[in-house]
This record gives C-alpha cells, structure tokens and sequence, in this order.
C-alpha cells in the first residue's frame, strides 16, 4: 500500500479541512497522522494517507489547486521509516523579542546534546516571539543542557525553560 | 493518612483488598477502540459476590500490570462503576490510602485544576496533555461491605481517581485533552 506525505496551504478559510478530506475519503486515502493548523492567516496542513498513488491524489486535489486558493503537493514516502531510539521527553519553552536566528540556535543547541525535536511551533505575536518544542534527550543530560540553554538564550536576549514532560501513566 | 468524616460517610476504616472474601483473578486489559470504554457504567450493588468477585480481579489485575495504579472495570470489559486505585510509592503522590476499591463513586468537590500529562493501560500508544483538580473530595461504597465513604486527597492520588471515574462514566483522557495540539505519541513504555 502507498504511504504519501500530503501538504496543503492557502488562505484560511470555513472549508478547507472539510473540502481536502472529502477528495481523500472519496479516493479511499486513509488519513493516518495529521497536523493542521492555521498560520498567521494561512491554514497548513501536513497529512500522511495511505492507499492511492500520488499521481491520482494531486489529479484530484488539482480543482481545489485550481482556483489559486490553495497550494497541494503529494509525494510517496518510504512507511515506517528508522525511528531514532526513544529519549526523556521535555518540553523547551523560549520567548523573547523577536530578532533572526532565535530557533537555528536554540535547536542547535538541543541537537549537540543528542536531543531529538518531535514537534516544534512558533507564534509571533507583535514584537514578541514564542518557541515551544518537544524534545527526547539522552537519559541523564538535561542538567547540563539548562546552562547551555540559558547561555544562548541570554546572548539571543531571550528567556528560556526546559521542563520534563514524562507522562503519568494511570 | 485517611479521608474525613463527614455525616453518613466514612474514611476507607482501614478496608484493605485482603478483606475480600474472594481471590482475584488475572483479566485480559482491553485498548481503546473498544467500545465498553466509552460506554457509562452501570451503578452496582457494592455488596453483591458479582462486585465483590469485579473488585478482587482488579487488584489482582492492577498489581501485576508493571506502573499501573489503578485500573477500572471498563477496562476489563465490564461496564460497571467498580474501579481500583493505588499510588502508594509514587514520587509524585502526597495524601495516599494505599490500595483500594470504589463502586459507585462520585466526585463531590474539586478544586485547584492544575496541567498535567496522562497515558492510560488502555490507550497504550498516546498520552495527553490534562487538566485535573488537585483537592479533590471523592464519595463512593466499599465492595463487600457496601459502607459508604468519603475521601478527601489531592495530588496525585486525586488525578487517579478522576482518571478512573471518568472511565466508570465512558469517557478516556481523550475526551478532556486540553487542545488540538495536546496530544502525543507515546515513546516510553514500562
């Protein structure tokens, strides 16, 4: 069966969700893992569906396509790719007034200490820029990774915390 | 430490599940889409041998699960509202009754929501982002004696027991994520 990454993006409107996974549900797309959310007056959408080809997935999405409203792309993916082994989830919080490079060197940051992001979102909201990350860590480095969070953050001018986001499990 | 005791309803008075007049007996866990969990539990009779047998197998199931502290009959394919609880040992709990089971329980009083992420034995691939009280007065009756009880805990015996009273009422953590965005994929598993 076909594994396609599917993404969608145009300007936000009452619909949009409703008209691309009527075109899916029609081809026998099966949406699997999402994520669709509206940016800054776009509505984006990252989708992974499994059945038809590509081909006959962006022949169908081409109409919405068509009226210039919105921007699709399909393509085949490889199912069930390496996943990275599981680490300690934590979650990044950094906020601060907005300049060039805050998400490039807090990431950096998180990667050299063998940190692995699973979702990311930012917000700009006037002057004020706000990161949130998930992250799995290597067992055992979150101590140190604080003091080099903090030290990039203070030289980006920029606040950041790092707090575990282990489950509880019920 | 025990809950107060307020008009008709008692602390646990030191029932334990070795009061049981029965051996509880090891249940199959079922996973989520299965639909006895989103179905409401029937009220019991907390003195019947049926619950008393209900009570017993949860115990049992519950201790041998690795990191489960509590378990609820839906989850054993029982559409009743019998559940298990016990936090004893947990690095996050404060008050603690230790290992105990509720028929009929409601929550009387909550207070002081706080965040907090769960997973669920029966949603074993996702955990989510939840708000739940931390002050929590919870009514409910005793297997076997059928006593009516109240406890008054916080912490995290008191997002357990919300945990499996939502269960007793057909709904999973799913049904109170915070957000859109405040679900996840499960990436540790005991």
């Amino acid at each position: 069966m076909n594994e396609l990454a599917i993404t969608v993006i145009g300007r936000d409107r009452p619909g949009i969700v409703a008209d691309v996974a009527e075109v899916l549900a029609r081809l026998g797309a099966n949406l699997t893992d999402s994520t669709m959310t509206r940016l800054r007056g776009h509505f984006a959408m990252t989708l992974i569906c499994t059945g038809p080809a590509a081909a006959e997935v962006e022949a169908a999405l081409a109409p919405l396509a068509a009226e210039g409203q919105l921007l699709a792309t399909v393509r085949e993916v490889t199912p069930d790719g390496q996943v990275p082994p599981a680490g300690e989830p934590y979650v990044m919080a950094v906020h601060g007034s907005d300049r060039m490079g805050i998400v490039a060197a807090m990431t950096r940051v998180l990667v050299d200490a063998g940190g692995n992001v699973t979702d990311l979102s930012t917000r700009l909201a006037g002057s004020l820029y706000v990161v949130l990350a998930e992250v799995e860590l290597p067992a055992g480095v979150a101590g140190t990774l604080v003091d080099r969070l903090d030290r990039t953050a203070a030289e980006l001018g920029v606040e950041v915390t790092l707090r575990p986001a282990d489950p509880d499990l019920l | 430490m025990t809950g107060e005791q307020s008009g008709a309803y008692v602390g646990l008075g030191g029932w334990t599940p070795e009061s049981l007049p029965v051996e509880g007996e090891l249940r199959a866990v079922v996973s989520a889409p299965n639909p006895v969990l989103s179905r409401a539990g029937g009220v019991v009779d907390p003195t019947s041998e049926e619950t008393v047998r209900l009570a017993a197998d949860l115990v049992a199931t519950m201790r041998v699960s690795p990191g489960c502290v509590g378990l609820a009959a839906p989850q054993i394919g029982v559409d009743a509202q019998v559940f298990a609880v016990d936090v004893t040992g947990h690095p996050k709990a404060v008050t603690v009754h230790g290992t105990f089971v509720l028929c009929n329980a409601r929550v009387v009083e909550a207070t002081r929501w706080k965040p907090g992420r769960e997973g669920c034995m029966s949603v074993p691939d996702l955990t989510g982002d939840v708000k739940r009280a931390s002050r929590l007065v919870v009514e409910g009756d005793l297997p076997g004696s059928g006593t009516s009880v109240r406890l008054v805990t916080d912490g995290f015996e008191a997002r357990a027991l919300q945990h499996e009273i939502d269960h007793c009422a057909g709904l999973l953590f799913l049904d109170r994520v915070a957000g859109a965005h405040a679900v996840y994929q499960r990436k540790v598993y005991l």
